[in-house]
């Protein structure tokens, strides 16, 4: 079952990975981490109450990688739907970007328990909880390895599959198809 | 959307929006086509958060492949801002807009 997830009787999902795949995982995610960071929370120490009432940002973030995984909630042919967007991101990115690390911090955890060893499969398993925060971060690492690649048509992406082993970009799109497969077979676990 | 991870199929422009919507409820949560979403993952996601059938959810993942996008709920302007709220953090691209037909 190497590479693929595989339901586990009793609820939850399962699958082997080698010391090199636990290492690209973990170190994808923890650039996810990076790069969703931590949006723009009131410090640590600040007044709970103040928390919960600060606001997020107005504006699309600069990144083109963070624009695709907090786009505009509105259309912007008009100054009114623009008005619209800036409103809803200020009180719904920061929940988001919290949700999207929880899921990816969930990752981190799970890989880090993992006792691996040098040229040998170690069995990775994961509650129906841990599944759903697996499969969101999944998403989120190939929307961002998409937008690096700029896979931003069909047709583009097609011409990816075939690149030379010698193009810069050829790791990059391994990655990004074996996180789809990776992926997809989290997701049959999980219709299952 | 992506069939699977290996597979890239070619996507026709947008075309006009398919579902029928209730003539006095005014909002829609549109999800847009994208090259990077499996269509097993969009599929899971309509069922996962409308609790919609699985004919339904694959009805609805294959109008936002052909057709570019779809209507995937309605409702009152709070209830949209909600569902493409939630679409956004399972990573679909979705839109909410007042309904003109």
């Amino acid at each position: 079952m190497a590479g693929h997830f595989e339901t586990v009787p009793g609820g939850g999902a399962a699958v082997a990975l080698d010391e090199v795949e636990v290492s690209i995982l973990r170190s994808l995610t923890v650039q996810l981490l990076e790069l969703i960071g931590p949006g723009e929370e009131p410090e640590a120490d600040a007044d709970p109450l103040a928390a919960l009432f600060a606001e997020g940002p107005s504006k699309p973030p600069a990144d083109p990688a963070l624009r695709r995984l907090f786009p505009d909630a509105y259309g912007d042919d008009t100054e009114e739907l623009r008005a619209a967007a800036a409103d809803f991101r200020r009180y719904t990115e920061n929940d988001l970007r919290a949700r999207k690390r929880e899921d990816a911090l969930v990752v981190v955890r799970a890989l880090d328990g993992l006792d691996t060893e040098p040229e040998e499969s170690v069995l990775l398993k994961l509650t129906p909880d841990e599944s759903r925060a697996w499969l969101g971060t999944l998403n989120d690492l190939r929307l961002t390895i998409a937008t690096r690649l700029e896979i931003t048509e069909d047709e583009e992406s097609e011409r990816l599959y075939r690149l030379p082993d010698s193009d810069p970009r050829k790791p990059m799109v391994m990655a990004y198809l074996w996180l789809g497969a990776l992926q997809e077979s989290l997701i049959e676990t999980l219709m299952s | 959307m992506s069939i699977a991870p290996i597979e890239i199929e070619r996507t026709e422009s947008a075309e006009e929006v398919s579902a029928v919507v209730e003539p006095d409820v005014p909002w829609v949560t549109l999800v847009h086509n994208d090259p990077v979403n499996l269509m097993s993952y969009v599929t899971y996601v309509f069922q996962a958060y409308f609790g919609y059938s699985k004919d339904k959810a694959h009805k609805l993942m294959l109008d936002v492949h052909n057709k570019g996008r779809a209507v995937v709920s309605s409702g009152t302007r709070e209830e949209m801002e909600r569902d493409v709220q939630a679409m956004h953090g399972y990573g679909l691209w979705a839109t909410l807009t007042q309904d003109r037909g």
